[in-house]
């Protein structure tokens, strides 16, 4: 057994499915995203990284567990990175993008389940998940129904704590948000046994603003009329930004934002001119899962940014930095977050318009909403941003789908009808 | 100008293929056969008895016939939207109901197409649907349309789920319920469903009709009632992709689709081609 299996086996992973699970994963790797034309080369830590996530991004946590920090597992962009930092702790999403854990979820939870929280539960349930034994705690919150449930179930064998997101954006809203923020902090402290100082958050705000503005320089950058990189490629480094080392992971970033603002400079691109562009807009695609964005790219056209919890959802608005005592800090940091515009919000009209505004300003020739199966909030919302798209004069089209390649065959043939009814209008 | 003239139309559809041959716009040659599990030999016999001309495949089988034939593709999509210009150019939409997939499509004045709407990988509310629900009752797929309009009332029928409906069906049966009834009431309940999915397209004033669907004369009466608009249904309907997929082949060899006039409805004049 390879010492990293050894590892896993103390850790008291399945070590033989575990390792059907990243042949896989290896395969699908190699064939979605190490198969593409023209990749920056600064993505070849991004590809370390991606490999590491069940390999050395694990050993590097139970090593520092072993130094007394602690991991924390999140499974959504709204819980506040920056206090979990603080407190010397380690957050890592948790959250599953392969199909090759979805039966074993299956077997214990309701079918009619979004593939990523089956995806998520199977690992756990399979024992393949190597972050499942070593977090010390992990963090849900009240976003979907799905989920809020689930947490009633994890919770009886994990330590867990649920944030409790306000329904609506009110003023009331955003003191229950707060107060959330504020017990967060305190419970992250008790775990930890550190008390969160206002010099070390203040870093960490900083650190989290560093890697937001880091996302937005690449998300510029693909909006260029020759995108320097590949929407999947683009899409990966979001998608580890939920898993890596923060400091680490802005450094390599630095390095790709300049390799890609050259690429800009001298007009290399993985795509030829005059590819039609796309806006990926609603569900968030994670680690594991580049199913929608494969077909846009393999079917002639590009996806030029991410309107998602693995985009846009993630990185925009900074957290205030000028705030000095802790109360203020952790008011700061309520309010950047309570600004995401999740479907899970009612009203959520700012979301609507800010699809239509993003669809304008990295010119996309078309949006394609992707919604995960059986996530009502997305799908529901997808009507009303079809019809504000049309009245923009942006071609739309909507795609639910789970994590299975069963109906890739349709979804292209969606994907590439699209494309073809951008023709005969002049680009 | 000496650019082709004559062009074959492959639509490789998840039950039936259907070839086709245009010859200076009229419909020359048809084939029709079952796509099965072997559909490439059976499209290389009948490829081989046709005249060469300008070749396009279409259809969820396209990429079969492009690996083995020298041709290009493009989704049934655009082909049935293609057709749909030609064999009824005053239509705003067209609605193709195949084997296993619904479509609703938008022509709009400028443009190949505009906003589409298909169903997901369930079979409810397509041809299959229909097909399973013939055997249950014991009917010819020809004939359950006619013997459903023979019925002096539907039967409510509340599952679209294609092995729902089939035990639903079989249980109506065990009730004793005239099959007539009960296969008016499954046309009734897939005009519905066909119906709620036209409705997140515009269908404007006029909708064409086509695939094997639209040969069902029960189906065509029960869209009618439930479309808001004018439903026309063009000669062999089950042709109308394959024939799209041949005009685009023409529009290719023309130089392109702009060339021959398609996206607008300035071309609408054309002439829909003969039907043998």
């Amino acid at each position: 057994m390879s010492e990293h299996n050894q590892l896993l086996a103390d850790l008291g992973l399945d070590v033989q499915l575990h390792d059907k699970l990243l042949a896989s994963q290896a395969k699908s790797y190699r064939d979605i995203i190490l198969s593409q034309p023209d990749r920056p080369g600064a993505m070849a830590y991004f590809d370390r990284a991606a490999h590491g996530a069940h390999g050395g991004r694990v050993r590097e946590i139970v090593d520092a567990r072993e130094q007394g920090a602690k991991m924390i597992g999140t499974f959504c962009v709204y819980v506040p990175e920056e206090i979990i930092l603080a407190a010397g702790a380690i957050p890592v999403a948790l959250c599953g993008g392969t199909t090759f854990s979805v039966p074993y979820a299956e077997k214990a939870f309701p079918r009619d389940i979004c593939p990523l929280v089956k995806s998520t539960l199977g690992l756990a349930l399979a024992d393949i998940c190597p972050y499942g034994p070593i977090k010390d705690m992990a963090v849900g919150e009240t976003t979907c129904d799905a989920k809020k449930k689930v947490w009633d179930v994890i919770s009886q064998s994990v330590n867990f704590h649920v944030l409790e997101l306000p329904q609506k954006k009110t003023e009331r809203g955003g003191d229950l948000w707060l107060h959330e923020v504020h017990e967060f902090k305190e419970r992250v402290e008790e775990l930890t046994g550190a008390r969160i100082e206002p010099g070390v958050l203040a870093q960490k705000v900083r650190l989290m603003n560093r890697k937001r503005r880091l996302l937005r320089d690449l998300n510029e950058l693909r909006m260029a009329p020759r995108p320097p990189i590949s929407g999947k490629d683009a899409l990966l480094v979001m998608q580890l930004a939920l898993i890596d080392e923060p400091e680490r992971f802005c450094n390599e970033l630095e390095a790709l934002v300049a390799e890609l603002r050259q690429r800009v400079e001298d007009g290399v691109s993985p795509f030829a001119p005059g590819t039609r562009r796309v806006l990926v807009a609603g569900c968030p695609s994670v680690l594991g899962n580049w199913k929608i964005h494969h077909i846009i790219e393999t079917s002639g056209a590009a996806v030029v940014c991410d309107e998602s919890c693995t985009g846009t959802r993630y990185f925009e608005n900074l957290v205030d930095e000028g705030a000095q005592a802790v109360d203020e800090q952790l008011e700061a940091i309520a309010e950047r977050y309570l600004r995401i515009d999740c479907s899970c919000f009612t009203p959520n009209t700012e979301r609507i318009e800010h699809v239509v505004e993003l669809a304008g300003e990295c010119r996309a020739d078309a949006v394609v909403q992707y919604i995960l199966q059986y996530c009502h909030t997305y799908n529901i919302e997808a009507i009303r941003i079809a019809r504000a798209l049309r009245s923009a004069g942006i071609p739309s089209l909507e795609i639910e789908t789970d994590y299975s390649e069963e109906d890739a065959g349709q979804l292209r043939t969606r994907v590439e009808a699209l494309l073809e009814s951008l023709q005969g209008v002049s680009p | 100008m000496s650019a082709a003239t004559t062009a074959i139309g492959i639509d490789l559809g998840s039950r039936m293929t259907k070839v086709v041959r245009l010859s200076d716009g009229d419909l020359t040659d048809a084939h029709v056969f079952d796509t099965g599990h072997d559909p490439l030999s059976r499209l290389l016999e009948v490829m081989e008895g046709m005249e060469a001309g300008a070749l396009l495949a279409t259809g969820y089988g396209r990429y079969l016939a492009r690996n083995h034939l020298p041709c290009a593709t493009v989704t049934e999509i655009r082909a049935c939207a293609r057709a749909a210009r030609r064999l009824c150019p005053d239509c705003d939409s067209v609605i193709d109901i195949g084997g296993q997939d619904t479509k609703a499509i938008e022509l709009p004045e400028r443009g190949w197409f505009g906003r589409f709407e298909m169903n997901d990988r369930c079979a409810a509310g397509t041809g299959r649907f229909l097909e399973v629900m013939a055997e249950a009752l014991g009917y010819g797929l020809e004939d359950l349309g006619p013997q459903a309009l023979r019925a002096d009332r539907p039967v409510q029928i509340n599952s679209m789920c294609t092995v729902f409906a089939e035990s639903e069906v079989i249980s109506l049966i065990a009730r004793g319920e005239d099959r007539r009834r009960i296969a008016l009431g499954l046309h009734a309940a897939t005009a519905r469903r066909v119906a709620a999915m036209a409705s997140r397209i515009d269908t404007g004033r006029r909708a064409l009709f086509v695939g094997g669907v639209a040969k069902n004369p029960c189906m065509v009466a029960n869209l009618r009632e439930e479309l808001p608009c004018e439903l026309i249904v063009p000669e062999r309907p089950e042709l109308a992709v394959a024939i799209g997929a041949a005009l685009i082949a023409l529009d290719e060899a023309h130089g392109g689709a702009e060339a021959t006039g398609d996206p607008g409805r300035g071309n609408r004049a054309e002439a829909a081609p003969r039907s043998d």
